[in-house]
C-alpha cells in the first residue's frame, strides 16, 4: 500500500497571519474576506482562541464518516490519503454535513445547482509533486506536509524535546480512527474548539454494526414469512374443507330426517 | 367548452368551491409559490437551513414521519395476505392507497430537499453500500414500487383492464412479503441514519436501539393512521366505520407501543440517563410529552376493551399515538442536534408552506381516490356475498356494518 500523506499542525507555531488562508482562496479562485469562518468560500481558515492560533480545515479521517454515508459515493478516501469530492456524482442529501464529526463540509446553501466544499487537501498539485497551497504559504512552519507516519513521529519528538509546552496528545492519532490533519497544542485540545467527546473508534462502524445483518436478515425474513404464509394458507384450507364437510352432513341429516 | 370532460370537471371544482376546497387553494399557491423561490435561488432562499443546520423540517417532517406515517400499507397488507386473517380485507384497500400515496408524497418532498434533485437517480448506477442512505435510497424505491404493484388493481378495475388486476393477484403473496421485508429495513434504517452522529445527538435520543425505536414506533403508528383515516373518510363520504377490526389494530398498536417502551426503559439504564430525564430543560419537556402522550397514555387507553371498542376512545387514542409518533421524529432529527449546532434552527414560512402542500396534495389526492376508484369495494356488493362465502367472524363484523348503508351509497356517487 502506498504511504498515506498527511498535514501535521502545530498551533504552538502558529502566528496568525493568515497566509494560509489567501493561499486556499487563491488556489480556489475563492474571494478574500476577514471572516474566519469556514464557509462554502473558505476551506481553511485561523481562528483564535485566547493567545493561541488554530488553522482549521478538513480532517482527512482514516475512515471518513462522509465518505461512509454518501448514498453514491461522491466523496472517498484517495489511497494517498486526500478524501475528495466529486461533483457530478451529488445529489445533495447533506448527508455528509450532517454525519462530519467536525462539521466541515459546508454547502452552496444559494445556488441553484450547490455543491458541497471542502478542503481536498490539494490533491491535484500532490499529483505534480507540490505541497498543499496553505503548507507552502505558511511562514512560521506551523503546518508541515508529508508521510502520516513520519508526522506522527515528529509530533511526538516535539512533544518529547518540550514535554513543557505541549499537551501529552497528538490529536487525530486515536480520534475516530484516526485522522491524516493532526494537531499539537500547548492549551487542552477542547480549549481550542476540538470536539472532547469523540470515541476511539471510527464512526462508520456504528452503522455497520448494523448494516452487516441486512443480508442474514433478508434471507431468513422472507423465508419465515414465506413460511407463516404457508401454515396460515393451509390453515385457512382446513377450515374451509371442516366447514364444507360439516355443512354436507347437516344436509345430508336434514334430507333424512325430512325423509 | 364543454367538449373536454377533464376541464369541464375542473370548472365544475371550481363553481361549487367549499371551505376545505379555498384552504387546499391557498396551500397549493403558497406552496407553489415557495416553489418557484426554491428552485430559482437555492434552498438557503427558501428555508432556514445552513451549514450548522443541515436537515431541517423537510427531512424531519416530510420525510421520516411521512414514511413512518404510511406503514399501515405494509402491516395491513402483511396481516391479509401472510397471515390471511380476512377480516383485515375491509381496510386492506384504505391502507394500501394511503401507503402508496404516502411514497410518492416523501419522493416528491425528496425533491425539495435535495440540493440536486434531477441527480436523485444516482443511487441506481453509483453504489455505495455503507451508506444507510444509499440501503434506504433502494428499499423506499423497491417498496414504492410494490405499492403501485398492490395499488393497481384499483386502477385497472376502474379501467375494467380485469385480465391485468388478475395477474397482479395472482403474484400479491410473494409481493406483500418483499414488501414487507424492505419496509421493515428501511423503517428501522430511518432510524439508523443517526447511528453515526453519537456525539452530536443530545443523549436522550441517542441510542443503539435507534432501528429497532423507529421500525416499533412505525408498527405502532401504521394502524393508528389507517383508523384516523378511517375515521375521516367515514364522515367525509358517510360511510359506516369498520370499527371491529379497527379496534383489534388497536391491540396491534398497543403491543407495538409495548416494545416500544421495554426499548426506551432499556435506554434509560443502558446510557444511564436519569440525571437528563429530570434536567428541566427544552429536551427533558419534549422527551416527556412524546413519551406521555404518545406511548404512556394511549397503552393505558388501548389495553381497556372499553375504550378501545368505543368510536371516539380508539380514535383518540390513535389520534394521540399519531401525534406523539410525529414529536419524537422532530425530536431525533431536529430536537436532539439544536444543542449540538447551537444555531437556533426553526423551520422557516416557505419550508412550513412547502410542507403545507404536500399535507395538502396527500388529502387530496387521497380524496379523489376514495370517490373515483374501488377503494372501499366491499360496501355495496360484499354485503350481499359475505354471507354467502365468509367465516362466522366476519359475518359478525359485516352485520354491525350494515346498518345505515344504503345512504352512504347514494351520497359517495354524487
Amino acid at each position: 500500500m502506498k504511504k498515506q500523506s498527511g498535514i501535521l499542525v502545530d498551533t504552538t507555531l502558529c502566528v496568525g497571519c493568515m497566509s494560509c488562508e489567501e493561499a486556499c482562496a487563491d488556489r480556489w479562485g475563492f474571494p478574500k474576506t476577514d471572516v474566519h469562518e469556514l464557509t462554502c468560500e473558505k476551506n481553511t481558515v485561523v481562528q483564535q482562541y485566547g493567545d493561541t492560533y488554530v488553522p482549521r480545515l478538513c480532517m482527512h479521517c482514516e475512515d471518513p464518516t462522509c465518505a461512509s454515508v454518501c448514498p453514491v459515493g461522491a466523496l472517498h478516501k484517495t489511497a494517498e490519503g486526500p478524501v475528495v469530492y466529486d461533483a457530478d456524482k451529488c445529489i445533495g442529501c447533506r448527508y455528509c454535513m450532517q454525519a462530519c464529526p467536525f462539521q466541515i463540509p459546508k454547502y452552496q446553501w444559494n445556488k441553484a445547482n450547490p455543491k458541497v466544499t471542502k478542503c481536498d487537501m490539494c490533491f491535484d498539485r500532490q499529483q505534480e509533486g507540490k505541497q498543499p497551497a496553505c503548507v507552502e504559504a505558511c511562514p512560521a512552519q506551523a503546518r508541515i506536509f508529508g508521510c502520516r507516519d513520519d508526522l506522527i513521529e515528529i509530533a511526538r519528538k516535539r512533544v518529547g524535546d518540550n514535554p513543557g509546552g505541549y499537551v501529552h496528545h497528538v490529536f487525530g492519532t486515536t480520534e475516530i480512527g484516526g485522522t491524516s490533519t493532526m494537531y499539537l497544542a500547548g492549551v487542552d485540545f477542547p480549549k481550542l474548539g476540538f470536539p472532547s467527546n469523540l470515541p476511539k473508534r471510527a464512526l462508520p462502524q456504528y452503522t455497520m454494526d448494523i448494516m452487516e445483518k441486512i443480508p442474514d436478515y433478508f434471507v431468513w425474513g422472507s423465508t419465515m414469512m414465506a413460511g407463516f404464509w404457508w401454515l396460515t394458507n393451509r390453515k385457512k384450507k382446513v377450515a374451509e374443507y371442516e366447514r364444507d364437510m360439516k355443512r354436507d352432513r347437516s344436509q345430508d341429516d336434514t334430507h333424512e330426517n325430512n325423509q | 367548452m364543454n367538449s373536454n370532460p377533464l376541464l369541464s370537471s375542473v370548472v365544475r371544482w371550481f363553481r361549487h368551491m367549499t371551505f376545505w376546497k379555498s384552504v387546499f387553494l391557498v396551500l397549493v399557491v403558497a406552496g407553489l409559490y415557495s416553489t418557484v423561490i426554491r428552485f430559482l435561488f437555492g434552498l438557503g432562499a427558501a428555508t432556514h437551513l445552513s451549514d450548522s443546520f443541515p436537515w431541517g423540517l423537510w427531512i424531519g417532517f416530510d420525510v421520516l414521519c411521512g414514511v413512518g406515517l404510511a406503514a399501515g400499507g405494509f402491516v395491513v397488507a402483511a396481516a391479509v395476505y401472510v397471515f390471511h386473517l380476512d377480516d383485515y380485507k375491509a381496510i386492506v384497500r384504505p391502507s394500501v392507497l394511503t401507503a402508496f400515496l404516502g411514497y410518492v408524497l416523501v419522493v416528491f418532498a425528496l425533491l425539495f430537499d435535495l440540493g440536486r434533485p434531477w441527480n436523485i437517480w444516482h443511487p441506481l448506477v453509483m453504489w455505495n453500500p455503507h451508506s444507510v442512505m444509499f440501503e434506504v435510497a433502494w428499499c423506499v424505491m423497491l417498496y414504492t414500487t410494490v405499492l403501485a404493484l398492490e395499488f393497481s388493481p384499483m386502477l385497472f378495475e376502474r379501467f375494467k383492464m380485469h385480465k391485468a388486476a388478475h395477474v397482479v393477484h395472482g403474484m400479491i403473496a410473494p409481493l406483500v412479503i418483499l414488501g414487507v421485508m424492505l419496509s421493515t429495513l428501511h423503517q428501522s434504517s430511518l432510524g439508523s441514519l443517526y447511528l453515526i452522529i453519537p456525539e452530536k445527538m443530545y443523549p436522550l435520543w441517542y441510542s443503539g436501539n435507534l432501528p429497532f425505536l423507529f421500525f416499533s414506533s412505525a408498527v405502532a403508528v401504521g394502524p393508528a393512521m389507517v383508523t384516523i383515516e378511517s375515521f375521516f373518510s367515514s364522515r367525509a363520504f358517510h360511510r359506516e366505520i369498520e370499527l371491529p377490526i379497527l379496534s383489534r389494530l388497536g391491540k396491534v398498536t398497543a403491543v407495538a407501543l409495548s416494545i416500544y417502551l421495554v426499548l426506551k426503559v432499556e435506554d434509560i439504564i443502558n446510557y444511564r440517563l436519569a440525571s437528563y430525564l429530570f434536567t428541566f430543560n427544552l429536551e427533558g419537556v419534549l422527551y416527556w410529552t412524546e413519551l406521555v402522550i404518545g406511548v404512556l397514555v394511549p397503552i393505558g387507553l388501548l389495553v381497556s376493551p372499553k375504550v378501545r371498542e368505543s368510536k371516539r376512545g380508539l380514535f383518540y387514542s390513535q389520534l394521540l399515538v399519531m401525534i406523539g409518533f410525529v414529536l419524537n421524529r422532530m425530536n431525533v432529527s431536529i430536537t436532539s442536534l439544536e444543542r449540538h449546532y447551537g444555531s437556533g434552527y426553526f423551520p422557516g414560512p416557505m419550508e412550513i408552506a412547502v410542507t403545507l402542500m404536500i399535507v395538502a396534495v396527500g388529502f387530496g389526492a387521497f380524496a379523489w381516490a376514495a370517490k373515483n376508484l374501488a377503494v372501499f369495494p366491499e360496501e355495496a356488493h360484499a354485503k350481499a356475498t359475505a354471507a354467502a362465502e365468509s367465516y362466522e367472524v366476519i359475518l359478525a363484523d359485516n352485520d354491525v356494518e350494515l346498518k345505515g348503508m344504503e345512504p352512504s351509497f347514494g351520497m359517495q356517487s354524487k
